[in-house]
């Protein structure tokens, strides 16, 4: 296979020329099987770009085909990897900006090394995605997080994720002080301020749930945002020790603060700007730009639709550092391919939970420390 | 003063530089001061100066001066 071939482009302007019409494409208008035809080109462009620049990728998968008729034949890392190597397709001089994923204190931190067109692409693709959810249209933005977030020297995870989704954002204000706690006089002013127009809240699930929810039941109080849309992200399995789920948590929201429009995302910091949005009916799709793949945790062969095992994520965005193709820890089924109730096309699926850490059967999971 | 002058003012507050370094060539990411934080700061500003409302689009796609210059013009601000 050369892509060199196709009119004398090199792969990098094959890869350019193939993405931006995906970018300006439907997120979730395409088929399935038309959706995998289309990325099919971009993925194999992609493994074979990441073979021949990155050391680790190419050791790892040197001897690995790339994929010829379906997305699940691509070689995956598995998520831990990025703990554990410096997993770059770029040289030093390219590089733009390292983004640590927090974790807990204890854990060595997972960094992605972004040049600046992954990072713009990043960007674009997450704002792409969301606008169909939310609108192209710019909002008052309560961001349910503290300023101090923002300024640590280190880019985190939390940090890109504020970042990105400010592009939605007028006025930013923030509803946490640096100590995590309740900024109630600024809460209060901007539900004044906005009490009838429409808003945009955004904030990491569990910084939502501890620092906020639980911090206005404290206090008694409740704020009217009737028109407001949140958009939270991160996941459940900080909160599991609180039982707190997706509807206990959108009923909490909706009697405090009035919002009825609430959009969960699943996303890795291994792949951001490639997120999984939750629908109307509750399910999280797969855009036009990433897909995934359910994987039987012992076998790690590709399972059918209705079977848990783990989840496989693919994005096209990635150029930077091998991170098209992650195996996460993350345990989830496909719950339907282009029939979900709310219209959209594609693969709809549901997170369900981390798998325990033993379960955990790493596939090339063999690297040396870098 | 003209729309030109607004938005080298413009730039020059949000970012922090001089007049002389706003040039259409002048592109987001390529210096410090343009980052995506001061990016936010430059649309607010701009916003401002011109009494535009811009959208995500806009936004995302404002990625040099020139561009920023376009996306205006879509807005009804000439620059001659
Ligand atoms: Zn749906």
């Amino acid at each position: 296979m050369t892509t060199q071939s196709l009119s004398g482009r090199s792969p990098q302007e094959h890869y350019e020329t193939l993405y931006s019409a995906l970018l300006e494409a439907d997120m979730y208008n395409i088929a399935q099987a038309d959706k995998e035809a289309l990325l099919l080109p971009l993925f194999k462009l992609l493994h074979d770009w990441h073979l021949t620049r990155s050391v680790h990728y190419h050791r790892l998968f040197g001897h690995t085909e790339s994929p010829e008729e379906a997305l699940a034949e691509l070689p995956y890392l598995a998520v831990r990897l990025f703990k554990q190597l410096a997993l770059k397709s770029i040289s030093e001089d390219q590089l733009f900006r390292v983004l640590q994923s927090s974790g807990t204190t204890a854990q060595v931190p997972a960094r992605v090394f972004l040049d600046k067109d992954t990072s713009a692409r990043q960007s674009k693709a997450l704002v792409r995605i969301m606008q169909h959810f939310i609108g192209k249209q710019r909002l008052p933005m309560l961001i349910i997080d503290s300023p101090a977030v923002m300024d640590k020297s280190e880019f985190s995870a939390r940090a890109a994720g504020i970042q990105g989704m400010a592009f939605f954002g007028r006025k930013p204000v923030y509803a946490l002080n640096n100590d995590m706690s309740l900024n109630e006089e600024a809460i209060c002013a901007f539900a004044k301020q906005h009490n009838n127009t429409p808003v945009l809240l955004f904030g990491f699930t569990f910084m939502v749930w501890l620092h906020f929810v639980k911090a206005l039941q404290r206090r008694n109080l409740k704020i009217a945002l009737p028109k407001g849309v949140l958009v939270h992200s991160g996941g459940w399995k900080k909160l599991s020790e609180q039982q707190v789920d997706n509807s206990t948590f959108k009923q909490t929201l909706k009697s405090l603060c009035g919002l009825s429009h609430i959009y969960n995302f699943y996303g890795m910091a291994e792949q951001v700007g490639s997120v999984f949005v939750e629908c109307e009916a509750g399910h999280l799709h797969a855009p036009l730009l990433a897909d995934i793949v359910i994987r039987d945790p012992i076998s790690l062969a590709p399972l059918p639709i209705g079977k848990v095992g783990l989840i496989q994520v693919l994005s096209v965005i990635p150029t930077s550092y091998p991170g098209h193709s992650i195996l996460t820890e993350d345990k989830g089924q496909v719950l339907g391919v282009d029939d979900c109730s709310c219209g959209r096309k594609g693969q709809y699926f549901a997170v369900l939970g981390r798998l325990p850490k033993t379960e955990i059967r790493g596939c090339s999971d063999t690297g040396d420390k870098a | 003063m003209d729309n030109l002058q607004t938005l080298k003012q413009a730039f020059t507050t949000a970012l922090g530089i001089d007049a002389a370094a706003v040039t259409d060539e002048l592109t987001y990411n390529t210096i410090p001061e343009w980052d995506s934080t001061a990016h936010m700061i430059l649309v607010a500003e701009l916003e401002n100066v011109f009494d535009v409302m811009l959208d995500t689009d806009d936004i995302i796609d404002m990625s040099s001066v020139a561009q920023a210059k376009l996306i205006l013009q879509k807005y009804h601000v000439s620059f001659g």
